[in-house]
């Protein structure tokens, strides 16, 4: 347990731009028993607790509310067990989602999600989140991949839901608390589902003169019934950015570029790349290139997972959005978008899972520069706004934490919402559990407006 | 008036309600109980986007009507069941495809549900998106809850590419050597001697795994999809006799019914504070229970 200054102020922040966390006291807990504890002890001084992966998070989802216990699950970093037969790993929380992938290296098994920060996230976080990344567009989110999770409930009771294989009798409780964002209870125990190494993976890099006829090329392979395992899209200040640092290759002078990954066997890959390339060709592609070898095909993918970093050569700040839309409405949408950092001043970067229609515009600025802040919440809202027009949603993979949940409301009907809030009741009955994110309370805290706080000590 | 706020007012906001698809599996976690008011659900497909890879489709539409219009552009469903089901059925009961390791199981499926409370209120569950984690994903929990939580009136449901060629192959094996055999098979079954697989996919690629299964494993082709035995339970680790195991997914099939086990209290718990918290007065589908399926 640690309650000093430092370590509250370190872990009053997560990935997000929210600076308004307070925290009351940091529990790091390293056994299923200690969580128990760690929550008891909560309830007992009548305070809520926010469980805490590796703090990656991009929407406030561990941002803590009126001096919460902390509980990070950091120390719980073991591999439990790896059953290749039954193609299934036990994990604590805290495994960091790449150290399992790599753990699991020479038994022809790996653990599908692959968000772009799983150097640093934890396989906790991504139950909390419903992870995705890249290969999701295949192989799915982190739901289809976790059969089981032991929850230390928000009373301080400990529950296993789902099983080991298929489907556990009864509601699925696992799978609404997978994606719980830490409202539910926390996870100290994951079994995960393990999927084979595809026997041929091939990655192709498709450039466009316009980011126009890259997005519709996304929408002609879904259109021609081809689900690749990736289909990602970088336009070109993205390219710029991460070409020196990756050099793969990238046509510095192509306004976007495609990256399509088709796995499986070797003939249907064959077909798939013949029937991308030719579609390509339809919609403008200039150039259809094929990795002719795994050092060229990791260039490619190295560009596309240090976009985030690239940002910083940039401007030194960047205000990250991530809504879905209809797959076969990217094109306007993304017109839609440039035109709306337009109009705000701003930069705007994209960079996202074009497949499944994952929108991640970046809005990158220098947040000294005097009113930038409006400029950019103004035209995150207009972003959120332009999704849901055309049908999408508020989120695909980051949550909505606290960021997102002044937005619920134009998603869904208060009926709708107070459904959400029956099965939130259900776990944690007395509020106890990470409140005030995921759904409109009263609170202010993580107000996204709110002025950054000034820590002790500082002058100004 | 829309359909939906037609099936809502039907459904009304008092006295017991049960809600009627195909019932092909009515009895599946008992029947309903006396004196409630049976409803069905709008029925039809309303619009279907093959560029999209979505399908949103009344839950009374039978399933076999929703396979027709999708098959028409080589997709389909993770939903399969005997003739005469409806689409809301399926998702009710919650029981995945023979398929399932390809087309994944029907919890995945579900991306809307439009639904109608136990208050009598229509509620969106989930978005219209093939990702979303926007709130609670409290599709996951409607799949295989039997209409005990809220009414299922209409539904979007993800599809995907139907294979170019499928192909049940059958030989003497261990379900582990034919798994290993081949990359991602869509079924695996197992009676304790013979393992039937089911090939997916492009036709040169099955076509060279059912020579593989042929040449080192002795499979040869079966004419069509094997013959379940009627009654589902959770596999234990031991094969019932005349049973066959759906490797990998945790259900026998097998000649007998088995009684489902209990589940651990706390969970129970949690279960029952989830029913009473959708349902307060018990007017949904009162007498059926989602605990008493056994797999």
């Amino acid at each position: 347990m640690e309650g000093g200054a430092s370590a509250r102020h370190l872990y009053s922040r997560d990935g997000s731009i929210i600076t308004a966390g307070r925290v009351g006291v940091v529990c790091l807990p390293d056994s299923t028993d200690q969580v128990a504890a760690c929550v008891r002890i909560a309830l007992d001084h009548g305070r809520a607790f926010v469980p805490r992966g590796a703090g990656t998070g991009l929407t406030g989802g561990a941002v803590p509310c009126d001096d919460p216990v902390v509980i990070s699950t950091t120390r719980m970093d073991r591999i439990l067990e790896v059953d290749v037969d039954r193609r299934i790993a036990w994990v604590e929380p805290g495994v960091v989602n790449l150290d399992l992938t790599r753990h699991l290296e020479g038994t022809g098994l790996h653990f599908a999600p692959d968000p772009s920060s799983q150097q640093a996230c934890t396989i906790g976080g991504n139950v909390a989140n419903n992870s995705g990344g890249p290969h999701c567009l295949l192989y799915g989110v982190t739901s289809v991949h976790v059969a089981a999770v032991e929850v230390v409930l928000p009373d301080g009771e400990v529950v296993v839901l789902g099983e080991e294989e298929g489907e556990a009798a009864g509601y699925d409780l696992r799978g609404a608390f997978v994606g719980g964002e830490g409202t539910l209870g926390i996870a100290t125990r994951i079994a995960v589902r393990l999927t084979p190494d595809p026997p041929e993976i091939r990655t192709m890099l498709l450039d466009f003169s316009t980011i126009e006829e890259a997005a519709a090329t996304v929408s002609a392979v879904i259109a021609a019934g081809i689900v690749p395992a990736a289909l990602e899209l970088m336009d070109q200040q993205v390219v710029r950015a991460v070409e020196p640092f990756a050099n793969a290759g990238y046509p510095l002078d192509a306004a976007a570029v495609l990256i399509v990954e088709i796995d499986g066997l070797a003939a249907g890959v064959e077909r798939e790349i013949e029937v991308v390339a030719r579609v390509a060709h339809e919609t403008g592609a200039r150039t259809v290139r094929v990795a002719a070898d795994d050092g060229e095909r990791d260039r490619i993918w190295k560009g596309r997972k240090a976009a985030f970093g690239a940002i910083a050569t940039i401007k030194p700040s960047y205000y990250l959005h991530d809504t879905v839309i209809p797959r076969t409405r990217l094109a306007e949408v993304v017109s839609g978008v440039n035109e709306i950092a337009d109009r705000h001043g701003l930069i705007v970067m994209n960079v996202f899972h074009a497949g499944d229609g994952n929108l991640h515009p970046i809005l990158v600025f220098d947040d000294r520069e005097p009113g930038v802040m409006d400029s950019v919440f103004a035209a995150g809202e207009e972003i959120v706004r332009l999704s849901l027009e055309v049908g999408g949603v508020l989120s695909g993979e980051h949550g909505i934490g606290l960021e997102k949940r002044r937005f619920m409301p134009l998603l869904f009907s208060p009926a709708s919402m107070e459904a959400q809030r029956v099965l939130r009741d259900a776990f944690d009955p007395d509020g106890v559990a990470n409140p005030h994110k995921v759904l409109p309370s009263g609170s202010s805290c993580g107000d996204i407006k709110e002025l950054p706080e000034v820590p002790e000590g500082v002058w100004v | 008036m829309s359909r939906l706020e037609d099936f809502r007012d039907r459904v009304g906001s008092s006295g017991p309600v049960c809600v009627r698809g195909g019932g092909t599996r009515w009895l599946v976690g008992g029947p309903p109980s006396a004196g409630s008011r049976e409803v069905r659900a709008p029925s039809g497909v309303v619009s279907f986007d093959p560029a999209e890879m979505t399908v949103v489709v009344g839950a009374g539409t039978p399933l076999t009507e929703l396979t027709d219009a999708l098959s028409e552009h080589d997709q389909e469903v993770a939903l399969g069941a005997a003739p005469g089901a409806t689409v809301g059925g399926v998702l009710a009961v919650g029981w995945s495809s023979l398929r399932r390791a390809r087309i994944g199981s029907v919890r995945d499926a579900l991306l809307q549900a439009d639904c109608v409370g136990a208050n009598g209120a229509l509620f969106t569950a989930g978005g219209p998106t093939v990702k979303n984690v926007s709130g609670y994903d409290l599709c996951r929990l409607l799949v295989g809850s039997l209409g005990t939580l809220a009414l299922i009136g209409q539904v979007i449901l993800r599809t995907w590419p139907s294979p170019e060629r499928t192909l049940w192959m059958q030989g003497p094996s261990t379900p582990e050597a034919a798994r290993d055999a081949c990359y991602r098979p869509s079924s695996l079954l197992w009676d304790g001697r013979l393992v039937s697989v089911c090939l997916e996919g492009y036709g040169a690629d099955v076509a060279g795994e059912a020579a593989f299964l042929a040449a080192n494993l002795g499979f040869s082709e079966m004419a069509t999809a094997p013959t379940l035995p009627p009654h589902r339970s959770r596999w234990t680790g031991l094969l019932p006799e005349g049973g066959l195991l759906e490797v990998g997914s945790g259900v026998v099939h097998g000649p007998v019914a088995v009684d489902a086990r209990k589940p651990e209290p706390g969970v129970a718990g949690l279960a029952a504070r989830v029913r009473s918290g959708f349902d307060p007065e018990g007017r949904l589908n009162p007498g059926r229970d989602p605990y008493r399926i056994a797999a």
